[in-house]
């Protein structure tokens, strides 16, 4: 399989629209760090207004911190749609170009071959990812330095002292990789449904539109549902910067708030992986390639 | 006639005693002054707590500057430092103003095992920020113990002070300094937040007075401090 999976990787990388996911992504970053750049100050008197009128603000807010956190925000919700041109194509590609069958005459189970292709798929969101990280955080602390990561959230501000900081980075950054790799598997499970690519790209950016619709909207009925979409989940990585405090309202350094919700919110994620992911592999197992 | 004199005596006696009583709180006033007048400048190190029912943050070092008469700041050993407008910087520069107010006796009270008199300073003009301000001052060591300052632009703050090494100078160890403090709320489309605050947290939210404690380790007094460390 650990040969498969490097043709695999071999054949993603070979790609040019593997690469525009990551132009467009690095496009987007530093379209960010330029706007913050030059009119941050501007930015963040927006976003403070309310809380400004009663306080006095000292210190570096717009900082590399900062910077990383309003590009995980911005970038989160906008990576599914560069992971499902790639992973939604998996299979699918392989059927429009016709070489599904040749795939197959290899002296390879099918679940071998399947799981490769999922692996790759894995990766290349991985890959993307990292580069987020590489940009999006030590790019931008290399540029506007580092002090405490100051989080306006909508009933209250949190400020992580800038020491505790980088070990909730890392967390965010592996539960996010745990929601991209949500969206790899819709992605990869949808291709097994259409013999051209781009069903199911657009089914997927569609699933992820709506869910994240739904997600958003505060209607009660849809408030039902919301615990089972994997869009409500896959924000969870903000609970990494909420910490506790104690009685008296001293911040506990290297605590989490709700670190239950973490924890719920990656089993989610893991079953709609699982289930994604397998379904796949059961449906490729028993596909008819000869019609 | 008799009755009527006696009203007469027991009103310019009443008028006697109020003027002679505003005399010895200016005095006292006056005295305090004198006392925090031996500083001229100081540098001041300590930790800072802000318990704001809103507002996480972490216990931080902070460092102030003060020189005479009204040069403040306070900044936070690096990190991002949250103060309430305007009231951190009242100092000992400001916190007694003794030309333009009356001073008015408002009787005597315990706070702990101190007693204090509770002197109310009045502005005479209309243009001050200061609406009334109102000190608690142990008499007999010549210390402002609390202060209660309503502004017209950011409210009302009340300090309170602890003296330890540097009482001498009027100088506190710790300040409590606490304040009305508004909600506060932000757009769920700016946060890009999906879930509600749980109600605990909501409830844990309302109505709490805001208060930062800032307890100071170390002083340099009159040792003398650049201008430019205020810009």
């Amino acid at each position: 399989m650990w040969v498969h999976l490097r043709i695999e990787l071999y054949k993603i990388f070979r790609k040019p629209r593997t690469y525009l996911a990551f132009a467009a992504i690095t496009a987007l970053i530093v379209i960010i760090q330029i706007g913050l750049y030059v009119d941050g100050k501007e930015y963040t008197e927006f976003v403070m207004a309310d809380f400004a009128n009663s306080f006095a603000v000292d210190g570096k807010i717009l900082n590399g911190y900062f910077i990383c956190y309003v590009i995980l925000q911005l970038l989160l919700i906008h990576v599914p749609l560069l992971i499902a041109l790639i992973a939604a194509d998996m299979i699918s590609g392989e059927a429009n170009m016709g070489t599904l069958r040749l795939l197959l005459t290899k002296p390879q189970s099918r679940t071998a071959i399947v799981t490769a292709k999922f692996l790759a798929s894995v990766i290349y969101t991985l890959m993307l990812l990292i580069w987020i990280a590489i940009l999006g955080l030590f790019v931008s602390t290399m540029i506007f330095g580092t002090d405490d990561l100051f989080i306006m959230k909508s009933s209250y501000v949190v400020i992580v002292k800038e020491s505790d900081v980088f070990w909730r980075y890392t967390g965010a950054f592996c539960f996010a990789a745990l929601a991209m790799i949500t969206v790899a598997s819709l992605g990869f499970f949808l291709s097994f449904f259409a013999e051209n690519s781009i069903g199911p790209i657009v089914a997927t950016m569609s699933v992820i539109i709506v869910c994240t619709i739904l997600s958003t909207m505060n209607i009660p009925i849809f408030n039902v549902i919301k615990p089972y979409l994997f869009t409500t989940h896959m924000i969870t990585w903000k609970e990494f910067f909420d910490f506790k405090v104690n009685d008296a309202n001293e911040a506990i350094v290297g605590s989490i708030q709700y670190p239950e919700r973490i924890i719920h919110s990656s089993i989610v994620l893991l079953i709609h992986i699982l289930g994604f992911a397998g379904g796949a592999i059961l449906l490729f197992r028993k596909k008819d390639i000869l019609s | 006639m008799k009755p009527f004199k006696i009203v007469i005596v027991i009103f310019l006696f009443a008028c006697i005693s109020t003027k002679v009583s505003a005399q010895d709180v200016t005095a006292l006033v006056m005295k305090v002054k004198n006392k925090l007048d031996q500083v001229n400048d100081y540098t001041a190190e300590g930790k800072m707590k802000t318990d704001i029912a809103f507002i996480k943050a972490p216990v931080g070092g902070v460092k102030v500057f003060y020189k005479k008469p009204n040069k403040f700041k306070l900044q936070r050993n690096g990190g991002i430092s949250v103060l309430p407008k305007g009231g951190v910087s009242i100092n000992i520069g400001n916190m007694i103003v003794t030309t333009g107010f009356t001073a008015i006796d408002a009787g005597v009270v315990d706070i702990g095992k101190v007693k204090t008199r509770i002197i109310k300073l009045l502005p005479n003009g209309d243009n001050n920020d200061i609406i009334l301000s109102t000190l608690y001052i142990d008499e007999a060591n010549l210390l402002i113990i609390k202060s209660i300052t309503s502004t017209r632009e950011n409210g009302t703050y009340e300090m309170e002070m602890r003296y330890g090494k540097f009482a001498e100078y009027g100088l506190p160890d710790k300040v409590l300094f606490s304040f009305n403090a508004k909600d506060y709320k932000l757009p769920k489309g700016i946060t890009l937040e999906f879930e509600d605050t749980d109600q605990a947290t909501k409830d844990k939210l309302k109505g709490k007075k805001g208060r930062v404690e800032i307890t100071y380790s170390a002083y340099e007094i009159n040792k003398g401090i650049a201008d430019s460390v205020f810009k």
